[in-house]
């Protein structure tokens, strides 16, 4: 031991390798000396955070969602609404910080299907089954003024314009196509990239990586003029709230009643989620819409198996994402001297003195995992696009304009441009002090 | 309304029938997980300091302003020396608390004396938690001898991200999820030397119950690692076992 001691005195410069390497025989060690007096304290395990936070979150979230869902369908007050809408964003967003969030959520939840060892709080369960819930019954309430990523940019969505409608639809598929990549990133455990790519919550947390402050502070000045680019283009929990809200029970609705087709409320929504009354289609053209109708679904299923087929050429790329496949990468790079000098990481795994043949071994199960998810994925992808063309091809009877249900955030934007709106508030005695109907019909058919 | 017409009808007896089914779908989701949950509880962000390098990614990738990662001394295992390796710069100019001397950039190192012994004089060292930022300069020093510092993470300053940015970025891949009342991940050598003293304790408590259940703690505490440890190994040769198949096949 004085050896040791008297080794050190003089400096030696030991390897840092030690730090990897297996438990050092205790002979290599200085002992604890045997004190006189002194106790050697026991350091203590780090203290154990509060569950309360998480559950005082929780019950906010619900209460949060009630009252969004009474504002959009019965006291139609886009001011509460708003006033909510800023509430959320104090609360879900700056001061709890963003995490967990619904949209993280989905992947909790995946990945506590997929492995058996990672158990998944009731706090978590509730928070990714909440918003779902509720949509099924009033629509994208979460979405209207409970989502803290939502609010941020309802906020400065002041000066929208209208995306046109392909350029629209075809954005609108990615959400579908990200929600499986998250799925599958999350069923292998290779990563939540749900959470490493949210543009928002490193400004709640005023802190966080630059790329995605940067990327948020982007969207957010894209979200003044293309109102909610997030919502709409990216996240992948709005794309399941969007299906759900399709089918819900209720649903915010523009006029108090009935519609009297006056268009003032056209083009309020600052989402592009209005629709107009459909026309018939004409009783010539309905032939060629059934042929193509008859196209899309014969092609729908090439399409999935196409790109099935993309998908397995992709598992390489997509296995990237992999901690342990990047590493062998660079490894291999170094060995056939594609690259100069080492990373922390290869030169670590260096010094374990671990064989490459194992780590090639691990890269090659992680790339046979991926793989099937890969498929999965481009099967999925072929699918939504499928679905997407067929809808699309469709002809959905409207009667009056209507709120596109997948799509409305029941934001309640559009109330007060309804007259019947104003008649029901009492700010007019009758709807035609502001719309004359007789010439309003006229220009529709013209 | 003039919504009466069979189209309509058999649309909304459709949504009836999806949304029903999609009740269902979200109640049984629910309760599967909430099942999932009662075979563990909520998980928490630790790294394994048999993993780590020290590499610095721990200060400066946290969300955190000042990392949620602190060191701690594992006083078991620690050599109590008077030139520290972890304490001292490696060409320090003098074996004093200067601040050019000390290899924590921000002193966070308290050093006290504590006894001299046949000539030799020992010193206890402890982290000044609040001042600490998870750097592992200390770590790295300490390392060259016994080892005894090493990170943690602090869950009472986390914020218990859904993907630590540390864990994306750790060289090692040393962050795991583990259980909450776990807390900590111990070296395999703290584990030894925990689990050691508390059969000691025990063994040596007499009549003093309260020695006795205190040494039954650190006892199950260094009980829980090795079982943390086992399962770990079990996970990893599964996954290669169902590796060898794969390539059988
Ligand atoms: S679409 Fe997504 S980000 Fe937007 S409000 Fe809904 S859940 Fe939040
Ligand atoms: S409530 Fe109205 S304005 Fe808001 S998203 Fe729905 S249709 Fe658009
Ligand atoms: S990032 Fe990993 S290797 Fe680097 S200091 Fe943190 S735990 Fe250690
Ligand atoms: S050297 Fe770094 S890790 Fe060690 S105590 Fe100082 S700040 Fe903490
Ligand atoms: S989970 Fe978040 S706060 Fe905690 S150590 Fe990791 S990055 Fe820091």
């Amino acid at each position: 031991m004085p050896l040791m001691n008297d080794a050190c005195r003089i400096g030696i410069p030991l390897a840092t390798a030690g730090l990897m390497a297996p438990v050092a025989v205790a002979s290599d060690l200085i002992p604890v000396p045997d004190f006189t007096e002194y106790q050697v304290p026991v350091s203590m395990p780090p203290a154990p955070d509060h569950p309360l936070w998480e559950w005082l979150n929780v019950s906010l979230l619900l209460a949060a969602l009630l009252a969004a869902s009474y504002i959009a369908l019965v006291s139609r007050s886009r001011r509460n609404m708003f006033l909510l809408t800023i509430g959320s964003l104090i609360w879900f967003g700056f001061l709890y910080e963003g995490c967990i969030c619904a949209i993280g959520s989905i992947q909790n939840v995946v990945l506590a299907v997929f492995d058996t060892s990672y158990a998944i709080p009731l706090t978590v369960v509730l928070v990714f089954l909440l918003p779902l819930g509720f949509t099924l019954f009033f629509g994208r309430v979460f979405c209207a003024a409970v989502c803290p990523l939502g609010a941020i940019q309802e906020i400065v969505a002041v000066r929208t314009t209208r995306v046109p409608s392909w350029l629209d639809h075809s954005l609108g598929l990615f959400p579908y196509i990200y929600l499986g990549l998250a799925v599958i990133y999350a069923a292998t455990g290779t990563a939540f990239v749900i959470c490493r790519y949210d543009p928002f919550v490193p400004m709640f947390r005023l802190s966080g990586d630059v790329n995605m402050l940067i990327f948020g502070g982007a969207l957010l000045v894209m979200g003044v003029f293309i109102g909610r680019p997030y919502c709409r283009y990216l996240c992948p929990y709005g794309a399941v709230l969007a299906v759900l809200s399709r089918v819900s029970k209720w649903h915010t609705r523009i006029p108090p009643d009935e519609c009297i087709k006056c268009r003032l409320c056209e083009d309020s929504c600052p989402y592009g989620a209005i629709e107009r009354p459909s026309m018939p289609p004409a009783r010539e053209t309905r032939p060629a819409a059934r042929r193509s109708l008859a196209v899309m679904l014969a092609l729908a299923p090439l399409l999935v198996i196409g790109a099935a087929g993309l998908g397995w050429l992709m598992t390489v790329p997509l296995a990237r994402l992999d901690h342990n496949v990047r590493l062998a990468e660079r490894i291999h790079a170094e060995d056939t001297g594609q690259v100069e000098g080492m990373t922390d990481a290869s030169e670590a795994f260096r010094n374990t003195g671990q064989p490459k043949e194992e780590l090639l071994a691990m890269v090659a199960d992680i790339r046979s995992r991926i793989r099937l998810f890969a498929v999965l994925l481009g099967a999925w992808t072929g699918l939504v696009v499928a679905v997407k063309l067929i809808s699309l091809s469709v002809y959905r009877r409207r009667d009056e304009y209507q709120p596109d249900r997948s799509r409305c955030v029941s934001c309640g934007r559009c109330y007060w441009y309804c007259p019947c709106e104003q008649v029901r508030l009492g700010l007019i005695d009758d709807i035609s002090e502001l719309v004359d109907l007789e010439t309003e019909e006229a220009k529709a058919a013209s | 309304m003039p919504d009466s017409s069979p189209k309509k009808d058999r649309r909304g007896f459709l949504n009836d029938a999806l949304r029903t089914t999609s009740v269902i779908a979200l109640a049984g989701a629910g309760g599967f997980l909430a099942g999932r949950r009662s075979e563990g509880e909520p998980m928490v962000w630790q790294l394994d300091p048999d993993q780590c390098i020290g590499c610095g990614h721990c200060a400066t990738y946290c969300v955190l302003d000042v990392s949620a990662v602190k060191c701690v001394n594992c006083f078991d295992m620690c050599g109590f020396c008077d030139i520290c390796t972890g304490y001292f710069e490696m060409n320090y100019l003098a074996l004093d608390t200067a601040a050019e001397n000390q290899l924590c950039p921000t002193g966070a190192i308290v050093r006290q004396f504590i006894e001299e012994k046949s000539g030799q004089r020992f010193y206890e060292y402890t982290i000044d938690v609040p001042l600490c930022i998870g750097c592992g300069k200390c770590v790295i020093g300490c390392a060259l001898m016994n080892g005894s510092l090493y990170l943690q993470v602090e869950h009472d300053r986390c914020l218990d991200c859904n993907e630590c940015a540390i864990a994306v970025a750790c060289p090692t891949q040393a962050f795991h999820r583990i259980p909450a009342s776990q807390a900590e991940i111990l070296k395999r050598r703290a584990e030894a030397v925990l689990g050691a003293r508390g059969r000691r304790m025990m063994r040596d408590a007499g009549d003093d119950t309260q020695r006795y259940r205190e040494g039954a703690e650190l006892l199950e505490r260094a009980l829980t690692q090795r079982r943390w440890r086992q399962q770990q190994q079990s996970a990893s040769s599964a996954s290669s076992g169902s590796e060898g198949t794969a390539r059988d096949a």
